[in-house]
């Protein structure tokens, strides 16, 4: 099957070509400066396109007392409702505050320069959300399960930017994946650098592979157990933050089925390329490459059915985030169609355009709703089998209803969605990323 | 507390009406499709039921008459909130109230059979209509009786604004002059709630809603509809020739209030329209449970975990039907509870409406595509139901009324600036 080369394809065959040019050359029948020359060139791809080893904190191990902690289930009322609690209201108003003062005006600048600028970062920290998923007693700020809160928040930072949430976000995923399905003793001894004085840079839940046609359940990526260590090979895809992440939680094939592993950074075989992509650019994705990393046993995190359930949530929070940028499309085309003249008249005047708008509204609310849903049914420990039905029914609709959102979004201001000046193109991006991704972010 | 299940409280209703719709409706569904016309007599049993249910208060209103209207805290609908009946003012504790009980039964009848549906005695959209607009004195005096809705005239369908139908006081009457058609169970009914302008000149403020017993000998049924479906519910045509209705049958306040919105008779619509969507969720359901099943028989059932690009395309498609009914369910039982709690839902109503309805032409028509010969031939109930769809998308405000709708709401534009 013929496929156009990559970039860094192209730029392999031309080290291959100068070094098959070079070895044409007198000179390098002399073997002292063909193995210098060989040496150089076979670092510089090492540093082209493995740029750097990953880095990060060694975490101590500590023995966590009793049992692993959990966020408890919320009981339920009975009533059909769709009013937040008290709790969740404030955390949704705070939020709110600050995708409309810190994270909207940087989304630009960000999306541009693929990294969140320290000024909200330190902002974002200061809110503490990375342990939105994380019960009190783990030094979280969770009371129960806390989906419902997780959407609304990133449905309210997404809307602001959905590079940035995802790469605030990312950090917070391994911390509620710990909650979720850690025991005693991971809790102990990776919670702590979620938050105190020295925070971990980032963390990253890597489910996504490079293949097309990927199916998180049916993973390239292997974890081989040998005595009491795992022996990891693979690569991750897209992974965000993956040059800062101190701790990644991967899933990998171990004996035939999919789990999560938790796997150091700074452990050996871990290298990182970058991986840049249509959007989400904030978040600095890269490829995580595993090879033949080995890792404690113990460090696999929770069940096979714990990894279904990260999978579910994961779709659920890239769909809280959808709902979010595609919000910030709607106020934003509503006010510009308005504004907007041709012909003489507002072109919202005509039903070419006004239907669009309306039919952003109607996909967009759909949707909201469908989050929640889900949402609550997570909260609430319902049955697994309902929790996936409509978390599917939520990726279907985000992959098809987003990315048509996102296309409406630069459709309706013509030339001008087209170019950097507007924020459109960048949610056109986004909004076809929220679909197709896997894991990363995790409610 | 965010929860978008169906209330504790309601779920016993929606199994009694799930099991009329199964029991009842289905095996006769094809009978009076195959039947048009034809008076469907089971349904005078079970309308003793639903009534039993309704007045037992342990229903909360198995049918349309007993949704109510959103009251208007804003005051945008002043002219309809007078004598609109029963008030939920926004307040703090949630209630799930009837208009949600009628969503939920009313998508249990239709997964039955929508054109039995709208054959139930005493449930018709007229009666939604007088639990919209009508005094109490006016719902008590039509209480136990079966209204019709008439709107549509022969020259104006979705700019029910320009109706031509009259209506001229004299002395303690009312005399109406025109001619109404699509009138949903027109023939059987014991009412129909007629639309008639006091005053053509002043535009949508001066229509008001007649209550017209069938008896009255000056409103002359001319002709019942063939049609593509929904047969089992008769479609009646009327002559309104100086028929004289007693001024107190005029619903709601009588005078022409030219500040405010359509008045009166357009504010039916915030209630209709989520029970219509309601009607377009039923027969979603029913497409989607029947192919389901047929599916599962030739080897084809959907994984909701695993990813629709590595599922088949049959098993992707129903995958994405169903979301698209996910969403279409939770649009509705919004619009309803806004209502139930005090809250203007225009812009919803008709959001629920256009969702539901587009979802459910599309499903019901790739159903039978997915079935195939079954799916098309007359031994299964799939063909019907894409022919009974098509009505969902149309009556009480096509999808390019909802639509309109939902822009004018969004834009904040009169129908002036967005035609």
């Amino acid at each position: 099957m013929a496929t156009t080369p990559t970039l860094a394809d192209r730029g392999q065959r031309l080290g291959l070509r100068l070094i098959s040019k070079a070895a044409g050359l007198p000179v390098m029948a002399d073997p002292k400066v063909r193995g210098r020359v060989e040496r150089i060139l076979g670092r510089s791809t090492h540093a082209g396109f493995r740029a750097q080893v990953a880095v990060g904190r060694a975490f101590k191990q500590v023995k966590g007392s009793g049992s692993a902690k959990r966020p408890s289930p919320v009981s339920r009322r009975g009533v059909f409702d769709l009013t937040p609690t008290e709790d969740q209201q404030m955390l949704q108003e705070a939020t709110r505050e600050l995708a409309d003062e810190v994270i909207r005006p940087a989304g630009s600048r960000a999306d541009t320069e693929r990294a969140v600028p320290a000024e909200v970062r330190e902002a974002l920290q200061e809110m503490g959300l990375v342990l939105v998923g994380v019960p009190e007693e783990l030094g979280g700020i969770a009371e129960e399960r806390s989906a419902v809160a997780g959407v609304l928040v990133l449905e309210q930072l997404a809307r602001g930017d959905m590079g940035i949430a995802v790469a605030q976000m990312g950090t917070a995923a391994v911390a509620t994946a710990l909650a979720l399905y850690g025991d005693a003793d991971q809790q102990a001894t990776y919670l702590p650098h979620f938050a105190g004085d020295e925070p971990v840079a980032a963390a990253a839940l890597a489910l996504q592979e490079p293949q097309p046609l990927f199916d998180p359940f049916a993973l390239t990526t292997t974890a081989v157990p040998q005595g009491d260590s795992l022996v990891l090979n693979g690569t991750k895809a897209l992974v965000a933050n993956a040059d800062s992440a101190e701790v990644l939680v991967v899933s990998a094939m171990v004996e035939g089925e999919a789990r999560l592993v938790v796997v150091e950074a700074a452990t050996e075989g871990v290298t990182v390329e970058d991986d840049p992509a249509m959007g989400v650019r904030a978040a600095h994705t890269g490829r995580v490459v595993l090879t033949d990393v080995i890792v404690p046993r113990a460090n696999l995190l929770g069940t096979t059915d714990d990894h279904r359930d990260a999978v579910r949530r994961g779709r659920l929070a890239w769909a809280a985030a959808a709902v979010g940028t595609g919000q910030a499309v709607l106020d934003q085309v509503t006010e510009y169609v308005k504004e907007r003249k041709a012909f003489g008249e507002p072109i919202g005047q005509r039903q070419a355009v006004a239907f669009m708008v309306a039919d952003i509204a109607i996909e967009l609310d759909g949707l909201r709703l469908a989050v929640l849903k889900a949402a609550a049914r997570l909260d609430a420990d319902a049955d697994p089998a309902q929790v996936a039905q409509v978390v599917g029914e939520v990726r279907a609709l985000t992959a098809t209803h987003a990315a048509r959102i996102g296309s409406h979004a630069v459709q309706l201001l013509g030339g001008h969605g087209f170019v950097k000046e507007f924020d459109n193109e960048r949610w056109y991006r986004d909004l076809r990323g929220a679909g197709v991704l896997e894991g990363t972010l995790l409610v | 507390m965010i929860d978008l299940e169906v209330p504790r409280k309601f779920r016993p209703l929606v199994e009694q009406a799930r099991g009329m719709a199964e029991e009842v409706f289905r095996p006769i569904s094809r009978k009076y499709d195959l039947a048009e016309h034809e008076y469907p007599r089971e349904l005078d049993l079970i309308s003793a039921v639903i009534d039993g249910l309704s007045s037992s208060g342990a229903g909360q209103g198995a049918g349309a008459s007993s949704s109510t209207r959103a009251t208007d805290p804003e005051g945008e609908g002043e002219v309809a909130a007078v004598g609109s009946g029963r008030h939920h003012p926004a307040g703090s504790k949630v209630r799930n109230g009837s208009n949600l009980s009628s969503v939920l039964s009313i998508l249990e009848t239709c997964r039955g059979d929508v054109g039995l549906t709208l054959s139930i005695p005493r449930q018709g959209l007229g009666n939604a209509a007088i639990a919209a607009v009508a005094n109490d004195e006016q719902k008590q005096r039509y209480a136990g009786q079966w209204a019709a809705m008439a709107i549509t005239e022969p020259e104006t369908g979705s700019d029910s604004g320009a109706i031509r139908t009259t209506a001229v006081r004299d002395g303690d009457e009312y005399v109406l002059n025109g001619e109404k058609i699509y009138v949903t169970a027109g023939e059987r009914a014991e009412l129909v709630v007629v639309w008639a302008t006091l005053d053509r000149s002043l535009g949508k403020q001066a229509i008001k809603s007649f209550v017209v017993r069938r008896d009255n000998p000056g409103l002359r049924l001319v002709r019942l509809e063939h049609k593509l479906g929904i047969r089992a519910s008769d479609t009646a045509a009327f002559v309104l020739d100086d028929c004289r209705v007693p001024a107190e049958d005029l619903l709601g306040d009588p005078e022409i209030r030219i500040e405010g919105g359509f008045g009166g008779a357009m504010q039916t619509f915030d209630n209709t329209r989520p029970l219509v969507a309601a009607m377009a969720l039923g027969l979603t359901r029913a497409s989607l449970d029947l192919t389901t099943e047929l599916l599962a028989k030739a080897g084809v059932t959907v994984d909701w975990d695993r990813p629709a690009h590595v599922q088949s395309h049959a098993a992707a498609r129903l995958l994405q039907m169903e979301a698209d009914y996910e969403a279409a369910h939770a649009l509705t039982l919004r619009a309803a509870w806004m209502a139930d709690n005090g809250r203007p839902n225009s812009m919803e109503a008709s959001m629920a409406k256009a969702k539901a309805g587009r979802t459910c032409v599309d499903v019901s028509l790739a159903c039978v595509e997915l079935a195939g010969a079954t799916g098309y031939a007359e031994r299964e109930l799939l063909e019907k139901w894409a022919r009974d769809s098509k009505i969902l998308d149309i009556f009480e405000g096509t999808q390019q009324i909802q639509l309109l709708v939902v822009a004018r709401r969004l834009l904040g534009m009169t129908s002036a600036q967005l035609k």
